[in-house]
Parts: structure tokens; C-alpha cells; sequence
């Protein structure tokens, strides 16, 4: 690389770091700051003017008091890494079964034939409407949870994995089949690079219902986990507990999308804007 | 217009690449039946540039799928070197109106995908896929990806990623179509250099009677619903052509014979798109030749 590059590739990483200090400091982060600090002192003053129905809120302090003594305890990170595991398991297996799945369905008529019908009278069951029967069907409470949180996602990515195959421009199959492309090389080079950004639509979409189902699935079943904590926070009647919990759940949700998202972003370069 | 501007059918063909021969192809179900192509019977000779035109829904669209081997004919042959077409094939390769190039894959993948489904080694891979980037002048350019590129850029990848295979046709569907003016002139000229270097086989097809009269060897017209041959015309201007021509005396004569057969045609293929609407109005009457 000549003198001239370096310096071009050195500048340029000092601009997008200075763009970096300018996002931390610019006006779009004083508002975004000014609203949560709004939003705190509208919650404090609600409490201590005894709104209706407000009334029974704790403090903002009383809350952080209650997340400070929370973190520390050992039981509080055992929860996240329950959830969190049964999360990366069922998601996973939803992945695992859910792409071919779906990919199979997209591309064969007539497995899509065969099988969509019995999809589309299944598929509508809100995924929590299938507690009971989880529950009941499986052998331990721990499987139970893991299937529901399977099966949110799974009807997601089945469905667009399917869409997305649907969706590949007819004209891009035919200019592979010109030049030369074996069915294996369509499927490979084509079919899937193809339908990768439905797949990447469907993760998104499904991380969120697997953290929907697991929460549910959590309180009404399991021993531990973030959704449990919150439940027993409610039996105890706890309120600065519950509302850390749910805080906690919100932090757990927005950080596995962003994973998805990263993953997502390091699979398609060619969508990344340069 | 002279005889000497319009040649017949019947006239002695050189040796041909595609034979084109009584080319019949329906569309829709039995009770609403679109004839798009009749009968339709040409050659395109080898080493020359033929151009197809013809009023839109005259059936090139058809046509060219029908020489790449997307859809086969109801009727009637389309043969290569005297075997019947039965499917795509890297022997004709296709740039279309549409860019085609595969989104994820960079400007070197595109180009060598041909031969990498064709599983040549990798450095034979490389060595041709190099050779004809620098060709297209997108050498520096390999590891972009589409998106990332001109409208022009994007063209010149197709086109090297048809012209790496050794095509025996290629087989240009409106390529030219989105591009500005200035790029869009600086194509033809590049393709036009590249064709008359190389004497590559080629069908273009195109709307604009301009680039048609300046690009082709013979300028095959249809007509409108269904698609027959209407004339062929020798387009006998010089090579190696230059844009210096659009002013000679020839390219007139040519263009003005070319335009009133264009204008025939698309006038019926305006009364058609027309007869529905005068339908509406009680008491009107359709356009008579429609």
C-alpha cells in the first residue's frame, strides 16, 4: 500500500471516530437524555403527588436500591444465564429445523403441497396457547419450556425462509442455468445467498417471540430464570423486584436482537453500506 | 424506398449460427389464448450483429427466452448449429434489460461464477476472470459488489461475465436500457469495439432505431401480435462504425425505411391498447385495423 493510501485509510478512521464523539455529544443524544431524565422526574413526582393509581409505585430510588442489592446476589445471574441458555437452545434447534424447513418447502411445489396445509392450521396457535399442553406432554418442566420457546420462533423462520426462497428474481435463477450452474450450484450459490436476507427477517422476528414465550413459559413453569424471578417478585409482593426483573427481561431481549443483527451483518458484506 | 435498402426472407443467407424456423408460441389458457409468436422464421448469421425491433408486445421478449432455452416453441424449431435448443446453456448467454448480477457475490465472483460452476481451477479461474476485467476496464473494481457500482459498471460485469464462457451468441436484451445518455453512448461503443474486434455473434435487441441502425449488421423487424418477421434489412454502413455516421447520407435512408415500417406497426399495437378504452364509450367505434 503506498504512503498516500495510509494516510487516506488513517484519516479516514480518524474522521469516523471524531463522527463517533460528535454522535455521543450531538443534539439527537441530548434529547434522547433529556426525555429519560423527564421520564424519571414525571415517575418520581407521580409517586409523591399520589396520582391515582400511581400511587402504589416505589421510588425511582427505591427501585435502583433494589437493582444494586439485586446484582450482587449470585441468584440474580443464575437467572440470566438460565434464560439465556434456554433462549440460545430452543432458538437454535428453531433455527436448525425451521431454514430447511422452510427452504425445502420454498423451493419444492410440492413439498410445499404436502406440507404447508397442516402449517397454516398449526401455525395460527398464538405460541402461549400451547403452555398447557407442553406442560402436560413433556416428561420435566425444563423440556416443557424449552419446546415453547422452540416453537414461537420456529413458525417465524419456516414461514419467512419459505417467502424469501418465493421471492428470488426468476431472471437470476435463469442467468445461473446459462451459465452453466448444476442444480447443487443453484441451490448454493443462488437459492440460499438468496433467501439469506428472509432468514436474517425471520431470526430477527423470532428471537423477540422466543423471549415473549419464554417469559410466559418461565412463570408459569420453571424453577428459575428471568421470567421467574419476576413472578416470585409478584408472589412476595416485591414491586421494586418486579419492575427489575422487567427491566432485566428488556435488557436480555435487545441484546440477543443485537446479536442477531451482528451476525446477520457479518453474513451479507453485500448489504453493508460502505 | 429502393430495393436495394430492403432484402427479402428469400434472400441467400450466409452460413447461420441460429435458425429460427416457423417459430410458433401461445401463451394463457385454452379458452383465452395470446398468440405471441406466428410462424416467425429468421437466421442469424455467424459473425455478424443482428438487431431485433419491433413495437412492445410484438414477442422479442419471447423470443429471446425461446433462442436461450427458458421456454421451448409450440411449434416450429429453434436450432443451433443445426441441433435443436432444449435448454439454457453457456453457448448463448443473455445480458438483460434487468441487471442480473448476483447481489452477494463481488464483481470477480460474477465473472468467474461460469467457470467455477464449470470447475475449472482456481488459477485457471483467476487468470481468465483477470484477464477479461481488465478487459471491461473493472480490473480495480473485483472486489465490489454490485450494489456498490454504476449503472454502466454494472453492465460491463454482465458483460464480462457472459463473454468468459466463449459464448457462441450473446444475445443482448435491451442492455443499453437506464443508462444515461452519456454512458449509454460510451456502451455502444464499447460493445461495438468489442464486437468488431472479436466478430462475436449477436442478437440485440433494442427500441431506440438510433443504436439499432448504428450497431447492426442486419436489422430483423417484427410485427405486432402476432410476432412474424416483417422485413430484414442489410444495414450495409461500414466498419469499424463511428458516431460520425449518424450524419451520412446512408444512415438516413435506412433510418427513414426502418421508421415507416416501426410506425406501421406501432400504430396497431396503439390501436389495440386503444380498442378497450373506445369500448367504454357508448356509441364510439373502435379504431379500424386494430
Amino acid at each position: 500500500m503506498s504512503s498516500t493510501a495510509l494516510e487516506l485509510k488513517r484519516s479516514g478512521r480518524a474522521l469516523r471516530i471524531s463522527a463517533y464523539v460528535r454522535g455521543i455529544l450531538s443534539l439527537k443524544t441530548l434529547q434522547g437524555v433529556s426525555t429519560l431524565v423527564a421520564f424519571v422526574a414525571l415517575w418520581q413526582a407521580a409517586v409523591s403527588l399520589k396520582v391515582p393509581y400511581l400511587s402504589n409505585l416505589p421510588y425511582p430510588a427505591d427501585v435502583w436500591k433494589s437493582f444494586t442489592d439485586t446484582v450482587v446476589t449470585r441468584a440474580y445471574w443464575i437467572s440470566w444465564a438460565v434464560s439465556l441458555e434456554r433462549i440460545f437452545v430452543s432458538f437454535l434447534v428453531a433455527q436448525v429445523l425451521g431454514i430447511p424447513l422452510g427452504l425445502l418447502m420454498g423451493i419444492s411445489r410440492k413439498s410445499k403441497d404436502i406440507l404447508f396445509p397442516v402449517f397454516e392450521i398449526v401455525r395460527p396457535i398464538p405460541p402461549i396457547a400451547w403452555i398447557p399442553l407442553a406442560i402436560l406432554f413433556w416428561p420435566t418442566e425444563e423440556l416443557s419450556i424449552y419446546a415453547l420457546t422452540f416453537i414461537g420462533p420456529f413458525f417465524v423462520i419456516v414461514l419467512n425462509v419459505m417467502q424469501g426462497v418465493a421471492n428470488i428474481d426468476v431472471s437470476l435463477k435463469r442467468a445461473a442455468l446459462s451459465l452453466g450452474a448444476k442444480p447443487g450450484d443453484i441451490f448454493w450459490k443462488i437459492m440460499l445467498p438468496g433467501a439469506l436476507p428472509s432468514i436474517l427477517t425471520g431470526m430477527t422476528v423470532g428471537i423477540g417471540v422466543a423471549w415473549n414465550v419464554l417469559i410466559a413459559a418461565e412463570m408459569i413453569a420453571g424453577h428459575v430464570g428471568l421470567g421467574r424471578m419476576t413472578w416470585e417478585a409478584y408472589t412476595n409482593g416485591n414491586i421494586p423486584l418486579i419492575m427489575v426483573g422487567m427491566a432485566s427481561i428488556g435488557v436480555a431481549g435487545y441484546l440477543c436482537s443485537g446479536v442477531v443483527r451482528i451476525v446477520g451483518q457479518s453474513c451479507m458484506p453485500w448489504r453493508r453500506r460502505s | 424506398m429502393s430495393a436495394a435498402v430492403a432484402t427479402g426472407i428469400a434472400a441467400a443467407q450466409p452460413a447461420r449460427l441460429v435458425d429460427v424456423d416457423g417459430v410458433t408460441k401461445c401463451f394463457g389458457t385454452e379458452d383465452d389464448r395470446q398468440i405471441c409468436l406466428e410462424s416467425c422464421s429468421f437466421g442469424i448469421p455467424r459473425g455478424k450483429l443482428t438487431v431485433l425491433m419491433g413495437p412492445s408486445g410484438c414477442g422479442k421478449t419471447t423470443l429471446i427466452n425461446l433462442i436461450a432455452g427458458y421456454e421451448l416453441p409450440d411449434r416450429g424449431s429453434v436450432r443451433l448449429e443445426g441441433a435443436p435448443v432444449a435448454g439454457p446453456g453457456s453457448d448463448r448467454l443473455v445480458v438483460f434489460q434487468e441487471t442480473t448480477l448476483f447481489p452477494w457475490m463481488t464483481v470477480y465472483g460474477n465473472v468467474a461464477f461460469g467457470c467455477k460452476v464449470k470447475r475449472l481451477s482456481q488459477a485457471a479461474i483467476r487468470e481468465k476472470a483477470e484477464r477479461i476485467l481488465a478487459k471491461v476496464g473493472l480490473y480495480a473494481f473485483r472486489d465490489k459488489y454490485p450494489s456498490q457500482l454504476s449503472g454502466g459498471m454494472q453492465r460491463r460485469t454482465e458483460l464480462a461475465r457472459a463473454l468468459i464462457n466463449d459464448p457462441k451468441l450473446m444475445i443482448l436484451d435491451e442492455p443499453f436500457r437506464g443508462l444515461d445518455a452519456m454512458t449509454r453512448e460510451l456502451m455502444q461503443e464499447f460493445y461495438l469495439k468489442l464486437f468488431e474486434e472479436t466478430c462475436l455473434t449477436t442478437l440485440f435487441v433494442t427500441h431506440e432505431l438510433e443504436e439499432a441502425i448504428f450497431m447492426a449488421d442486419r436489422l430483423v423487424l417484427l410485427t405486432y401480435k402476432p410476432g412474424q418477421v416483417k422485413e430484414i434489412l442489410d444495414v450495409d454502413l461500414p466498419r469499424p462504425r463511428h458516431f460520425s455516421m449518424f450524419a451520412s447520407k446512408r444512415f438516413f435512408e435506412l433510418h427513414d425505411h426502418a421508421m415507416s415500417l416501426l410506425v406501421e406497426e406501432s400504430k396497431k399495437a396503439f390501436a389495440a391498447g386503444c380498442t378497450s378504452a373506445f369500448d367504454q364509450i357508448a356509441g364510439a367505434r373502435p379504431p379500424a385495423g386494430g
